[in-house]
């Protein structure tokens, strides 16, 4: 076994005793589908508005945008920026291990409780509400793959750029927040106002959003979103590796 | 044989050195002494040394190896206690104790490390759950897992009380008894006299004495009709330009 796969066992093990991040990463996005679900009966109600949909079935793709942002700018940036704070990194840098490898072990520990996150709340709508799915599922895998990786990019940058944890969880919560109106998490489908909109197309998690939407309704995602989240995981990501400080 | 060869070693941080053209060498089977006041260059020192941190000047080389060199190989053979360093608050004793022996290709026997430092029983304890001494023992442990041949020790007891400290020096003793050389930054003078071979005592960034301690003492003789101890000697040689 390497040094990755043992620190990634050793992580994963970590972040299921840390009721906060298994709870959002795992749980909340079921929870959050369930509970809006049953709240307001309409939601659950085929609806003409729709074209006769459910709802909530416009609602899914955006709840997988939510997820990927929450887990990344909560669980993945202050767990990044308290290793660096509290010296478990400079500590592995004293050992034949780079830290660096703790990091690859964090980002897969947190890709698998994404995708385990969204398979459970797939489920469960499946199972609550009878909704069939996302209608195309490889390329809702790369949406959701792009859109992760460019938050993780965004999350990693944040870490780099910010002095301490608190900073950093004060710049992620300044993120994280219109993030989420631009992933349409308060107006989903073709509910977000035009202009709002043409400011989402180039978020990271708004670009995510939109192609996760369209991948979940059978179609492909604009190569506009694709192109957007692919370019903020690749800047994000370099401008992290060179910016971040171990100490 | 020497073990550690320090030559001209300079750190900056912006327009400030402080670190300042050190030199000195630790040999084999040595508790080598950093003896000085917060602030006088000793962390950096030994970071620097370590490979954690990279000299404006100077060259540093441990058995032979230059620290800028081969990263892996210079670790196996240093085990390092970092002076601010702690774990992931969930993460248990003997997991943290098995997942680092698990980067060393010729590891001590983790349980038995844990027995030597007195931690046998919180093997299921989580790091937050330690007291400040028991966190302690177990960065030593950390240090030595990989079986080193040089231990760096930064400030191991500072904060602990003193029957822990007491301890830690016993521990040190046996680490080094093992025939591990032993590098000890400390701010205490008790903790230098007791347990250091030889003492480089740090100001400002310099060494301005490298001796024994006894030697160090020595040369001070008697201070107000009494024998002088260690704390008159390190007086005596430090804080030269400041006001006092
Ligand atoms: N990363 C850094 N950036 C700027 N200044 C630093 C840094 N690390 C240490 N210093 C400064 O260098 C001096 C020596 O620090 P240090 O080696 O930690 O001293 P000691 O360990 O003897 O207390 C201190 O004045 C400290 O503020
Ligand atoms: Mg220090």
């Amino acid at each position: 076994m390497s040094a990755l796969t043992r620190l990634a066992g050793s992580e994963a093990r970590l972040f299921l005793r840390e009721p906060m991040s298994f709870f959002f990463a795992l749980a909340f996005p079921t929870v959050l589908v369930v509970v809006l679900g049953n709240a307001i009966p309409a939601f659950s109600e085929p609806s003409p508005d729709f074209g006769g949909e459910r709802p909530i079935n416009l609602y899914l793709p955006v709840v997988l945008a939510l997820a990927v942002g929450t887990v990344t700018m909560t669980s993945l940036l202050s767990v990044l920026s308290q290793y660096r704070e509290r010296g478990v990194l400079k500590r592995l840098a004293t050992t034949p291990v780079k830290p660096s490898t703790l990091i690859g072990a964090q980002l897969a520990v947190n890709i698998a409780a994404l995708v385990a996150g969204a398979a459970l709340m797939m489920a469960a709508a499946a199972v609550v509400f009878g909704s069939r799915g996302p209608e195309n599922w490889p390329a809702l895998l790369v949406a959701f793959l792009l859109g992760s990786a460019a938050m993780i990019g965004v999350a990693l940058f944040i870490a780099a750029v910010t002095p301490n944890a608190r900073a950093s969880a004060g710049v992620g919560s300044l993120v994280y927040f219109p993030m989420l109106f631009f992933a349409g998490v308060w107006t989903p489908g073709d509910m977000m106002p035009e202009g709002a909109r043409r400011v989402a197309d180039f978020t990271p998690l708004g670009a995510a959003s939109q192609a996760l939407q369209d991948a979940w309704h059978g179609g492909w995602p604009q190569p506009l979103h694709l192109a957007v989240t692919a370019a903020y995981a690749v800047v994000t990501g370099i401008l992290a590796i060179r910016l971040f400080r171990w100490q | 044989m020497t073990v550690i060869e320090v030559n001209g070693l300079t750190k900056r941080y912006g327009d400030r050195t402080v670190v300042d053209g050190v030199s000195f060498t630790v040999a084999e089977g040595e508790i080598f002494g950093i003896l000085g006041e917060n602030g006088a260059g000793k962390t950096t020192t030994v970071e620097c040394i370590s490979g954690l941190r990279t000299p404006d000047a100077g060259t540093i080389s441990v058995f032979g190896l230059d620290t800028r060199g081969d990263r892996e190989q210079l670790r196996r053979l240093i085990g390092v206690q970092l002076q601010e360093s702690q774990l992931q608050d969930r993460l248990r004793v003997g997991e943290a104790m098995q997942l680092y022996s698990s980067f060393y290709p010729d590891p001590a026997d983790w349980r038995e490390l844990l027995a030597a430092v007195g931690l046998t029983e919180q093997v299921r304890m989580p790091y937050a759950k330690l007291s400040g001494g028991q966190k302690q023992r177990l960065s030593i442990a950390l240090a030595l897992i990989g079986n080193p041949r040089v231990a760096i020790l930064d400030e191991l007891t500072t904060g602990l009380d003193p029957r822990a400290r007491r301890e830690t020096w016993k521990l040190i003793r046996q680490i080094r008894d093992r025939g591990v050389t032993v590098l000890l930054v400390t701010h205490f003078m008790d903790e230098a006299e007791r347990l250091c071979d030889r003492l480089a005592v740090f100001d400002g960034g310099r060494i301005v004495a490298l001796d024994t301690p006894a030697a160090l003492i020595a040369n001070v003789g008697d201070v107000d009709g009494y024998r002088a101890n260690l704390e008159d000697a390190f007086l005596a040689l430090t804080g030269t330009g400041r006001d006092n």
